[in-house]
C-alpha cells in the first residue's frame, strides 16, 4: 500500500457527528468511516442514537451521535473526541462531555437562535459557558452555506436542510485530508436512482470541503498515518453483520443449510436484515410473529436439519428461555444470538450493557446448562458467530452467543479470510454401523447425541421436551435415570472444553501479581487499559474470556497464579460472581459500570490503581 | 416463481399398512378416549396416502392430544405447551419434503398457543393441523378452554365461565385459512377421508375433531355424536354434491336471504333443485363460514371438507425465491459475495 501520507501529528483521531436524530448525522459519520478506511486506516465506529426514530426537533432527546475512531493500533471508538460537530444546541449541549480539552467544537451557528437555545432547555444567551465548553469552537453558518449551495435548484426548505449534514462531512473531510472522491462515489451507489438528490448532496458536500478550505487558518489539521495491517483484502463490517457472515461460513463448512427464525429487536435487528438480504446465498431467514416462534421456528429446522438460529436481546432472550429448555432436552444444534442492551425490561433499548451473562448461563427451568460464548469486537463477531455454530453442531447443544449493542453496531476493518482458512464442520450423524440399533439418545464418547434427519430411512424417533430414558429413549419418569440424564446433559457441556482454545494471557512483565479479566465486547477498553497500565510501568497481566460455559481448561490455573483478578465488565458484577462460585479460591475485585455506555479506558486504569492502592 | 408442485413427494402412493406407522409404544390415554380413535384413523390415513413413515413428521404441543407423537412410527416430535404450530413451521421451511402433521389440544392451539395459530393460517404453511377439541383440559385435569360454553361449570369455574369460546371455524377464516375440515372422533370414515384431504391440501390444513373426553367432559359433543339422531343433527359435506342429510336424507339446505335454511324436500314448495350443491373450492369464504358456524340445533353440524381452496404455501415461496434470488445474483459463497462489495487490499 503507497505511502500516502507523510505527515502525523498523532497516532489517531476521534470525529464525533451530533445532531437531531433526523439530521442524517449516522449517515455523516458512516460515510466517513468508510472513506477513511479505504485510504488505509484503521478504524473503530460508535452509532449513540436515541430510541425515539424521531424525537421533537432540537430538543435534547432527540440527539443522534456517531463517533468515528481512525488511526493507528486502536480498539476502541476512543474515549474523547477531537473533533466534535453539532448541528444544533441540543446535540452540543449533549456531547461536550465527549470532546477533549484540545479539541475543537464544530456548530452550525445559524441553529443557535434564542428559540434553538430555549428547545435545548439552554437558560442564557452564553450557551458555550453554560456547558463549561472551554474547547475551541468553530461557528460555521452551514444552513446559510447549504442554502447558498443549492440556490436556483428549487428546492424546498426542508428538502435542502437534509443536506445539511453533507455539509458537516465535507468539512471534516477537508480537516482531515480525505479526498472527496470516496465519498462522492459513496453517494452517487447510494443515490444512483435519484439523480437530483446525488447532485445536491455532492454540492453540498463540496461547499463544506471548500469552506474548510477557506478557513485554513483558523483550524489546526491532523493527518493519520497508514497502519499496519496483516496483507489481505479488507473490507469494513458492523459486528451485527460480522455475525451474519460467521453463520453463513459455518453453513458453508457444515453443508447444513441455514435457517433464521427470528423477530425484529433493537439493537439485534440488522443481524435478521443481513440475513434476510443473504437469499443470494441460500439462507433461509423467517421473520415470524414473536420471539416464542422465532426460536421455535429455529428448532424444527434443526431437528428437520438445519444450521438454526434465533437472534434477540435481553427482553427477547427472557421469552425464548421456555423454548430454549426444549433444545437442551431435545439436545438439538441451535445458536441463539444476543445483543446485549441496557436492562431490565425494555430498559435502554438502544444502550449498551453485559447486563444479559447470568441469565444466558442459569435463565431457564430445571438444570439446564448449554454453551455460553461472547463475541470481543466486531470482527471477532464473524469468528464467534462461526464458533457457536460448530459447537452446537458438533456438539448437539444450544450455544447463547452474547454481543452487545456497542459491538454489533460498532464497525472495523476485517480482513477477508481465505478459503479453507476455516474448518470444516462436522455434523454428529448416526454413524453407518450404528444404524441398526440406534437409539434416539445414544451418545458418542464426548457423550454427545446422534443428529438423525427426517427423511432418513430407519432412523425415525420422537424428541420432546419429557425426560426420556437414558438406554431407550423412551419417555422415563424414573428417578436413578433422570438424575443420570441430568449429569449426561452437563457432561456433554462440559467436554466442550476439551475443544476450545485455552485462555490465553497477555504479559509485559514477568512475575505480574495481578491480572486484569473481562468478558466479551469490553476487549477492546481492557486490552487499551492494560497497555496504558503497563506503559506506565503498573505490572499486570490482562486475559478476556470469550467462552464463558465451559470455561477454558486452563482458567482455573491461569487466575490461580494471581494474588488478584480484578474482573472489568459493563454490570454489577455477574461474571465475577459466576467465577467466584467457581474458583473460591481466587481472590476477585472488581471494576463495574451499568450507565447503558461502554467504559472509559481511563475509568478501567484509574478502577486498577485504586483497588491496587487500596490493597496496600 | 415456481410453485407448490416442485414440492410433490415422489414417494407417495407407495403401498404401505396402518401398521408401518404404528410403533411398539404402550397407548396411556383413558380408556373410552377419543383420542384412540383418532390415531387409529391417522395411522390409516397416512397408510392411504401411502407417505413413507421417514417422508412423515407429527408435531405436537402439550396436553393429552400432544402425546400422539410418541405412538407414531415416523419422525417426531413432543414440544412444549402452545408452541408446536412455530416448530412445524421451521420443520416444514427446512424440509419441504417432509408431510407434516400438527396434533394440538383446544387448549393448547386456541390458548397459549392462539398466536402461533392464526399465523401458521395466514402464512398458509403446509402443515396438516389436527385440532382435537374436546372443550376441556384435560392433562391438567378439567379446567374450562377456551371453546368451552359460556357459563361452564368446571373446576377452574365452579359458578361457571364469564366469557364466550372461540369457534375455531371462526378463527381460522378471520386468519384468511385454504381449508377447513371437521370430524368426529365417532365418524371414522369422514374423519379418514378430511385427513387424507388436509394432507392433499398444499397449504394450512385446519381438522377440527370433535374429541370427547370420559373423564373430565364426558359427552361434551352427545347432541351431535348420538347414533340416534346424528344423521339429523348433521351433515356431511363433500364438494361437488348436494347438501342433503337426516335419516330419510330428505333433507337439505338452501340459500336464506344472507342466510341458510334446512327445508324438508317436497314440502313447503322446496325441490331437490334448491337444495345447495357445495362448493369447497369457492374463493370467497361467505358460505363456508355459515356452514362452518352450523351447530346442530337450527341447522345441522357440518362435517367433512368445509373450504379447500389453492393458494400459494409460504414454505413453497420461499424456498423458490431463495432459488431464484440465488440464481440471480450467482454467488458462488460467502467469499465470492463479499468480495463484490467495497473492499481494499492491505499489501
Amino acid at each position: 500500500m503507497s505511502q500516502r501520507i507523510d505527515v502525523k501529528f498523532r497516532q489517531s483521531i476521534v470525529v464525533r457527528f451530533s445532531g437531531d436524530s433526523g439530521d442524517g448525522m449516522q449517515l455523516a459519520g458512516n460515510i466517513f468511516s468508510t472513506v477513511s478506511a479505504e485510504v488505509g486506516d484503521r478504524i473503530s465506529t460508535f452509532p449513540d442514537y436515541p430510541a425515539e426514530v424521531r424525537a421533537p426537533q432540537g430538543t435534547l432527546s432527540g440527539v443522534s451521535g456517531f463517533q468515528v475512531h481512525i488511526g493507528h493500533g486502536l480498539h476502541t471508538p476512543g474515549d474523547e473526541c477531537d473533533v466534535l460537530v453539532s448541528m444544533n444546541p441540543a446535540a452540543l449541549k449533549q456531547n461536550v462531555k465527549f470532546l477533549s480539552r484540545r479539541g475543537v467544537a464544530i456548530v452550525d451557528i445559524d441553529a443557535f437562535k434564542k428559540s434553538d437555545l430555549v428547545k435545548a432547555e439552554f437558560t442564557t444567551d452564553d450557551p458555550y459557558t453554560e456547558i463549561g465548553l472551554k474547547s475551541q469552537v468553530v461557528e460555521v453558518p452551514m444552513t446559510t452555506m447549504v442554502k447558498a449551495a443549492l440556490e436556483g435548484l428549487g428546492m424546498d426548505h426542508k428538502a435542502q436542510m437534509k443536506c445539511r449534514n453533507m455539509f458537516a462531512l465535507g468539512l471534516v473531510c477537508w480537516l482531515f485530508n480525505m479526498p472527496l472522491k470516496n465519498a462522492v462515489s459513496f453517494l452517487e451507489h447510494k443515490f444512483a436512482s435519484k439523480p437530483a438528490v446525488l447532485d445536491a448532496n455532492v454540492r453540498v458536500l463540496r461547499g463544506g470541503y471548500d469552506y474548510g478550505h477557506n478557513i485554513h487558518a483558523s483550524v489546526s489539521t491532523y493527518r493519520i498515518e497508514t497502519q499496519d495491517m496483516r496483507p489481505g483484502i479488507y473490507c469494513d463490517v458492523t459486528g451485527n453483520r460480522a455475525t451474519a457472515w460467521g453463520l453463513i461460513l459455518a453453513s458453508e463448512k457444515s453443508h447444513r443449510p441455514l435457517f433464521l427464525g427470528s423477530y425484529p429487536i433493537t439493537p439485534a435487528t440488522d443481524i435478521l436484515h443481513e440475513l434476510a438480504k443473504r437469499r443470494d446465498l441460500g439462507v433461509k431467514a423467517c421473520q415470524m410473529e414473536d420471539e416464542i416462534s422465532g426460536i421455535c421456528s429455529a428448532i424444527g429446522a434443526a431437528f428437520a436439519g438445519d444450521l438454526a438460529v434465533t437472534t434477540t436481546s435481553g427482553p427477547g432472550l427472557a421469552l425464548k428461555s421456555e423454548a430454549l429448555g426444549l433444545a437442551v432436552m431435545a439436545e438439538l444444534p441451535l445458536v441463539v444470538i444476543d445483543v446485549q442492551r441496557g436492562g431490565p425490561s425494555t430498559g435502554m433499548p438502544t444502550k449498551t450493557e453485559q447486563t444479559d451473562l447470568l441469565q444466558a448461563l442459569y435463565g431457564r427451568s430445571g438444570e439446564c446448562p448449554l454453551v455460553v460464548m461472547a463475541a470481543l469486537s466486531p470482527t471477532d463477531c464473524f469468528r464467534s458467530a462461526f464458533e457457536a455454530a460448530r459447537i452446537a453442531i458438533e456438539h448437539m447443544t444450544p450455544v447463547v452467543l452474547l454481543t452487545d449493542a456497542f459491538i454489533a453496531n460498532g464497525s472495523s476493518a476485517w480482513r477477508i479470510p481465505d478459503e479453507g482458512e476455516y474448518p470444516e464442520i462436522k455434523p454428529n450423524y448416526v454413524p453407518e454401523e450404528l444404524k441398526a440399533t440406534w437409539k434416539p439418545y445414544q451418545r458418542n464418547d464426548e457423550m454427545t447425541r446422534y443428529w438423525a434427519i427426517p427423511g432418513t430411512p430407519g432412523l425415525c424417533h420422537c424428541v420432546g421436551g419429557l425426560e426420556k430414558d437414558y438406554e431407550t429413549g423412551i419417555i422415563s419418569n424414573r428417578p436413578e435415570n433422570h438424575e443420570r440424564m441430568v449429569k449426561a446433559r452437563a457432561l456433554k457441556v462440559a467436554n466442550v472444553a476439551r475443544h476450545i482454545p485455552e485462555l490465553a494471557v497477555k504479559s509485559e512483565d514477568e512475575g505480574a501479581e495481578i491480572l486484569l479479566l473481562g468478558w466479551g465486547g469490553t476487549y477492546g477498553h481492557n486490552y487499551t487499559a492494560w497497555e496504558r497500565l503497563s506503559k506506565e510501568g503498573v505490572k499486570i497481566d490482562f486475559a478476556q474470556l470469550k467462552y464463558i460455559n465451559p470455561l477454558p481448561l486452563n482458567t482455573g490455573d491461569v487466575l490461580s497464579r494471581y494474588k488478584t483478578v480484578i474482573v472489568s465488565e459493563l454490570n454489577s458484577g455477574q461474571l465475577a460472581t459466576y467465577l467466584q462460585s467457581q474458583f473460591p479460591q481466587v481472590h476477585f475485585e472488581r471494576i463495574n459500570k451499568v450507565q447503558g455506555q461502554p467504559f472509559f479506558v481511563q475509568e478501567i486504569v484509574d478502577g486498577v490503581k485504586q483497588i491496587i492502592k487500596g490493597g496496600e | 416463481m415456481e410453485q407448490n408442485n416442485l414440492f410433490t413427494n415422489n414417494n407417495a402412493g407407495q403401498d404401505l399398512q396402518p401398521k408401518d406407522f404404528k410403533n411398539d409404544n404402550i397407548v396411556r390415554w383413558c380408556p373410552g378416549c377419543g383420542d384412540h380413535a383418532i390415531l387409529s384413523i391417522l395411522h390409516k390415513a397416512m397408510a392411504q396416502l401411502g407417505i413413507p413413515p421417514e417422508m412423515t413428521a407429527v408435531i405436537s404441543g402439550i396436553g393429552c392430544s400432544s402425546r400422539l407423537p410418541y405412538y407414531m412410527a415416523s419422525y417426531a416430535f413432543h414440544t412444549i405447551h402452545g408452541r408446536g404450530g412455530a416448530v412445524a413451521t421451521g420443520v416444514k421451511v427446512a424440509n419441504p419434503k417432509l408431510t407434516v402433521w400438527q396434533v394440538a389440544g383446544d387448549g393448547d392451539c386456541l390458548a397459549i398457543g392462539g398466536n402461533h395459530f392464526i399465523h401458521e393460517v395466514r402464512r398458509n404453511i403446509d402443515v396438516n393441523l389436527l385440532l382435537l377439541n374436546n372443550r376441556i383440559y384435560g392433562l391438567t385435569k378439567g379446567q374450562f378452554s377456551p371453546t368451552s360454553a359460556r357459563g361452564f361449570i368446571s373446576k377452574s369455574s365452579p359458578y361457571g365461565t364469564t366469557e364466550d369460546p372461540f369457534v375455531p371455524a371462526e378463527l381460522a377464516f378471520g386468519a384468511r385459512g385454504t381449508f377447513f375440515a371437521r370430524g368426529i372422533d365417532v365418524e371414522l370414515k369422514i374423519s379418514q377421508e378430511i385427513m387424507v384431504a388436509a394432507a392433499r391440501h398444499k397449504g394450512c390444513s385446519v381438522v377440527e375433531m370433535l374429541q370427547n373426553c370420559m373423564i373430565f367432559n364426558n359427552g361434551i359433543h352427545s347432541y351431535v355424536t348420538d347414533r340416534a339422531t346424528r344423521a339429523d343433527r348433521t351433515i356431511h359435506l363433500v364438494h361437488g354434491e348436494k347438501m342433503i342429510f337426516g335419516n330419510e336424507r330428505n333433507r337439505g339446505l338452501v340459500q336464506d336471504g344472507f342466510g341458510l335454511k334446512a327445508v324438508t324436500i317436497g314440502e313447503d314448495g322446496y325441490t331437490l333443485d334448491d337444495v345447495l350443491v357445495h362448493d369447497a373450492h369457492c374463493e370467497s369464504n361467505f358460505l363456508h363460514q355459515q356452514l362452518a358456524m352450523m351447530d346442530g340445533h337450527d341447522l345441522p353440524l357440518a362435517l367433512g371438507v368445509i373450504r379447500d381452496v389453492q393458494a400459494s404455501s409460504y414454505e413453497a415461496d420461499v424456498d423458490a425465491q431463495v432459488r431464484y434470488i440465488k440464481r440471480k445474483h450467482g454467488f458462488k459463497n460467502l467469499r465470492d459475495m463479499v468480495l463484490a462489495g467495497d473492499t481494499w487490499e492491505v499489501k
